[in-house]
Order: structure tokens, then C-alpha cells, then sequence
């Protein structure tokens, strides 16, 4: 179960495995080198082993979907990535912190939107938190477990946390100001490179 | 019912998606290859979601069934 990254070799003459319609289309265009186009040759039961989430946003049912595909990842034995990026960042803020920033800006945008896993909003039917606080009961009732006790399982699993270092810029957030066990802050390329090595990938 | 001999045991009755894969991830690791570990879920989901995470991990599905509500699965560490 490993994911076969060798590309194949130039297509011969005969130009192998390329179909009628695409051969079709290839004259028309006049598209020489369509069979020897580089594609990632998945036989048998390799797979991608590598999993990225790009957590984009903040809201309460984004940030719990993303913390749900990312432990049953992690469990699956799939290396697991989470880049925080944007509001995504602000969930891994410590729930604690009540204003963060350093100019008065960065100061108004935390007392707007309350960072924090646990003061995540829905993004609709928010209702003053009434949506949240119903979500929970019915997390409750029905043995779902909240992001929070999936960031807790997730960190146990595994799943490495990388905070965008723009965005920790951007919004004047400190290493002190995140919760525990996150990685160092990176940039896009670092992202980019483990997309263009194969890595499956989700932008939530 | 079989005598298979059971190291662990991980008892997800009550939970919903994903923590009856999660806590069976972490049960397991512990165990030496070839271990048995016996799952109890309520989840009906979960009859689809283990024989999919035992192929995506590796870990052979040894045993399944229902008994009334409870889903049991026998799992052997890869």
C-alpha cells in the first residue's frame, strides 16, 4: 500500500494504452505527446498515504468536519497534516485568550469573532450562540464528540498541525497565544510541496 | 460466538462517528502483531466503516455480527 510516484516510461510508437477518442482528439489538436503525458500510475491497492487538510475557515460545522476526517485519517494509518490558514487559524487559539493582537486593529477583529475551539460560530443559524449550544446537546445525546475532544484525539493520533505563518502575522497572533502541540508556523510553498508530491488533499 | 483468544477489548457502545474508529486505532496500537481485539459498537455505520478501515490499515476483520442493537467486529492486528 504505497503510492507508486514513478512516472511512465515515454510512450513508444505504438503509444500504449492511449484510447480511440483520445488518439482522436490528439490528431485533431495536433497534441503529439498526449500519451506521454506524466500521470501518477495507481495500480493494485496503492494509494495516497498522505493526507493535507487546508483548514480556511472557522466555523463551528467546518472546523468539526475537518477535525472528523482528520482523526478517521490519522486511524487509517494516513500521515495527517492539518495547515492553518486564515480563520481556520484562530480555532487553535487558546480558549482562554479573550483579545489577541498587538495593534488596536488586530484588537477589534478578536473581540469580533471570539477565537477559540470552543467559541467556534455556526455559519448560519447562529442565533447568538443558541445554534452552537443546541448542536452540543445533540452532540451529547447522540455520543457525537465535540472538536474539542476531536483536537485531543487528533493530537493523540498524530495529526501534525502546521499554523500559516502569514497568517499568525496578519492578525498579530504570538507562539504563547495557540494551544499546545502545534507545529512551526510554515508558509504556502511548504503546502504546495506536499500537494505536488501526491498528498490528498481537502481546503475547508 | 468462537474461542478466539482476546487481547483488548473497545468498548464504542454510545458513540458516534468517528470515535469508534478512533478508539479502536488507539487500542490496537499497543498489541503485538497478530493480537485479536474485539470491538463493540452501536453505530450502524460502523458495519461499513470497519471493513473499510481494516483494508485501508492492513488489519483483517476476523469476525462480524449483530446481536440485537450492538455491532461486534474481531480484529487482528496487523
Amino acid at each position: 500500500m504505497t503510492l507508486t510516484t514513478e512516472r511512465p516510461a515515454p510512450a513508444t510508437a505504438t503509444a500504449p494504452g492511449l484510447d480511440p477518442i483520445a488518439a482522436a482528439i490528439a490528431d485533431i489538436e495536433g497534441l503529439e505527446e498526449l500519451g506521454t503525458q506524466p500521470q501518477p500510475v495507481l495500480t493494485g491497492e496503492t494509494k495516497p498515504r498522505d493526507l493535507v487538510l487546508i483548514c480556511y475557515s472557522g466555523e463551528l460545522e467546518k472546523t468539526w468536519a475537518a477535525l472528523i476526517l482528520a482523526t478517521t485519517a490519522a486511524a487509517s494509518g494516513i500521515n495527517t497534516k492539518m495547515f492553518l490558514t486564515f480563520w481556520g487559524l484562530q480555532t487553535f487559539v487558546k480558549d482562554e485568550k479573550r483579545i489577541t493582537g498587538e495593534n488596536a486593529m488586530q484588537k477589534m477583529l478578536a473581540m469580533m469573532q471570539r477565537p477559540g475551539i470552543s467559541h467556534r460560530k455556526l455559519s448560519k443559524m447562529n442565533f447568538l450562540g443558541m445554534g452552537p449550544w443546541m448542536m452540543g446537546v445533540l452532540a451529547k445525546q447522540y455520543g457525537v464528540a465535540k472538536p474539542k475532544e476531536l483536537l485531543e484525539a487528533a493530537q493523540a493520533l498524530g495529526v501534525e498541525f502546521m499554523p500559516c505563518q502569514m497568517t499568525m502575522d496578519m492578525f498579530g497572533l504570538k507562539r504563547e497565544d495557540m494551544i499546545d502541540g502545534l507545529g512551526e508556523p510554515v508558509g504556502a510553498a511548504t503546502v504546495i510541496e506536499l500537494l505536488a508530491n501526491g498528498a490528498a488533499s481537502l481546503f475547508i | 460466538m468462537t474461542t478466539l483468544e482476546i487481547a483488548a477489548q473497545v468498548d464504542a457502545r454510545g458513540l458516534s462517528c468517528p470515535m469508534p474508529i478512533v478508539r479502536t486505532a488507539q487500542g490496537i496500537k499497543p498489541l503485538a502483531a497478530g493480537a485479536l481485539v474485539e470491538v463493540l459498537t452501536t453505530d450502524p455505520g460502523s458495519q461499513k466503516d470497519f471493513v473499510a478501515w481494516c483494508r485501508s490499515t492492513g488489519n483483517e476483520l476476523v469476525e462480524q455480527s449483530v446481536d440485537g442493537t450492538v455491532y461486534r467486529f474481531v480484529i487482528r492486528r496487523k
